[in-house]
């Protein structure tokens, strides 16, 4: 007997980062934030010629070394180390953010506690009063890059929608976030508010919704 | 002749004063100036004003600074990471002042004052809590706020390889803020792993100038100190 099946399964942290790379073109220069987003890298395919930045003065950042090749002096914005590409270049503070809030990186994808349905990127501090706060160069990246997107939890580990009407957490910056993919779906930031492009399979829109504190609609081209 | 090679750690910080601001180098443990930076517990200078991206990790350099006393207030982009312990202590204590300046402002705000604009416009951080009470501007379609200049008393930064002249290169990521900390300060002190002493850095891959720099120790200790 067919019935109306609540079987869907969200997507694991890498599978967000392979869904993310998906989108990004040859060519592009792309900074990727800590967490799901530096997953990113790894499932670009190798023939494609992405050139990722990292805050700390480095383009063509590549893979994490074998312990044989580590080289003590390169490291990325997170302090994990890393390798250099061919083609690759080193430079100072000023010049690399001179390419962030210079609007040369045609991408970035960032972690976030919350983003509004006009696109506000709340990702730095859980509250206004937080003991120790740090910012790096989160507001310089939501700011400076052509394109934001987030990579995300649909919902809090108890539930609670993270994409909402208006933002509780303190703000990133304000109508930053274009994309937002999810363990759940791709979304759209839109002048006409959020649109679906895709979700895992088996969930519904109006499940979606549900989860989601602020209107869905599906994306007409998708 | 033009000799800028200071004999010791000690002779290097000559001149260090109370109250000073100093504006360091280094991104995590790499590119940062640690045994500048704890010469500056020798030196006996206290409620010090110290720029850096991060607030020190472990017991080494900022950490052991932080710990004896020695800074009044931090300006800093990102305090808090894995072994800070010695800053998340002493400010939640309430002993220590921190202002919080997004990253890329803090490299833009040294750069202005090495290169002599007193204040700029920008759209990082307008929209959020950081520029409450700061003066905000629209430029085109964006909310822009004021940012001043931040000058250094003394700068402390790494080098991979110096000549007398106080030229310098850097190594990898060990770049980061030294070269614009080396602008910003009224004396800039750098230690380096190699030296040239009379043989000329090649003018083609000098990163820093020696217009930038007033002294430079020789300090071949080898990799980071994590």
């Amino acid at each position: 007997m067919a019935t109306a099946t609540t079987e869907w399964v969200p997507l694991s942290r890498h599978q967000i980062a392979a869904r993310i790379a998906q989108d990004i073109p040859e060519g592009w220069y792309v900074n990727l934030g800590i967490g799901v987003p530096t997953l990113v890298a790894d499932n670009v395919p190798k023939e494609r010629e992405v050139v990722f930045h990292s805050e700390n003065g480095i383009l063509g950042i590549g893979p994490a070394p074998e312990k044989a090749d580590l080289d003590p002096w390169l490291i990325n914005a997170g302090k994990e180390y890393v390798t250099l590409l061919p083609g690759g270049s080193f430079f100072h503070h000023a010049d690399s953010f001179a390419m962030i809030r210079g609007r040369h990186l045609d991408l970035c994808v960032l972690g976030a506690y919350e983003v509004s349905s006009r696109g506000d990127l709340a990702n730095w501090a859980r509250s206004d009063d937080d003991t120790a706060p740090a910012v790096g160069g989160a507001m310089d990246l939501a700011v400076g890059a052509q394109r934001v997107w987030v990579a995300m939890q649909h919902v809090t580990k108890s539930g609670e929608p993270r994409i909402v009407e208006t933002c509780r957490y303190p703000l990133t910056a304000r109508a930053s976030v274009t994309r937002i993919y999810t363990d759940l779906a791709v979304l759209d930031v839109t002048p006409d508010g959020l649109q679906v492009r895709e979700m895992v399979a088996g969930l519904s829109l109006e499940a979606l919704q549900e989860k989601t504190a602020a209107p869905l609609r599906l994306a007409a081209d998708r | 002749m033009i000799d800028k090679l200071a004999a010791s750690v000690a002779e290097a910080l000559t001149g260090l004063e109370d109250g000073a601001t100093l504006l360091l180098g280094g991104f995590g443990a790499v590119g940062q100036a640690t045994h500048l930076i704890e010469g500056v517990i020798e030196t006996g200078a206290r409620d010090l004003t110290v720029v850096a991206n991060n607030a020190g990790y472990g017991q080494v350099g900022l950490a052991r600074l932080l710990k004896e006393g020695r800074v009044r207030k931090l300006i800093c982009s990102y305090p808090r990471i894995a072994g800070s312990t010695i800053f998340e202590e002493l400010y939640s204590a309430g002993g220590l002042e921190l202002e919080l300046v997004p990253q890329g402002t803090l490299a833009e705000r040294m750069r202005a004052a090495g290169a002599g604009v007193p204040a700029f416009f920008t759209p990082t951080g307008a929209d959020t809590s950081l520029a409450r009470g700061r003066e905000i501007r629209r430029f085109g379609n964006r909310d822009c706020v004021l940012e001043e200049a931040l000058y250094g008393d003394v700068a402390l930064i790494e080098a991979w390889e110096a000549d007398r002249w106080g030229n310098l290169t850097y190594r990898a990521a060990g770049r980061n803020f030294n070269p614009v900390c080396a602008m910003a300060a009224r004396l800039t002190i750098a230690q380096t792993q190699h030296l040239r002493r009379d043989e000329p850095l090649d003018p083609e891959t000098i990163v820093t100038p020696g217009i930038f720099v007033d002294r430079v120790v020789h300090l071949a200790y080898g990799d980071p100190i994590t």
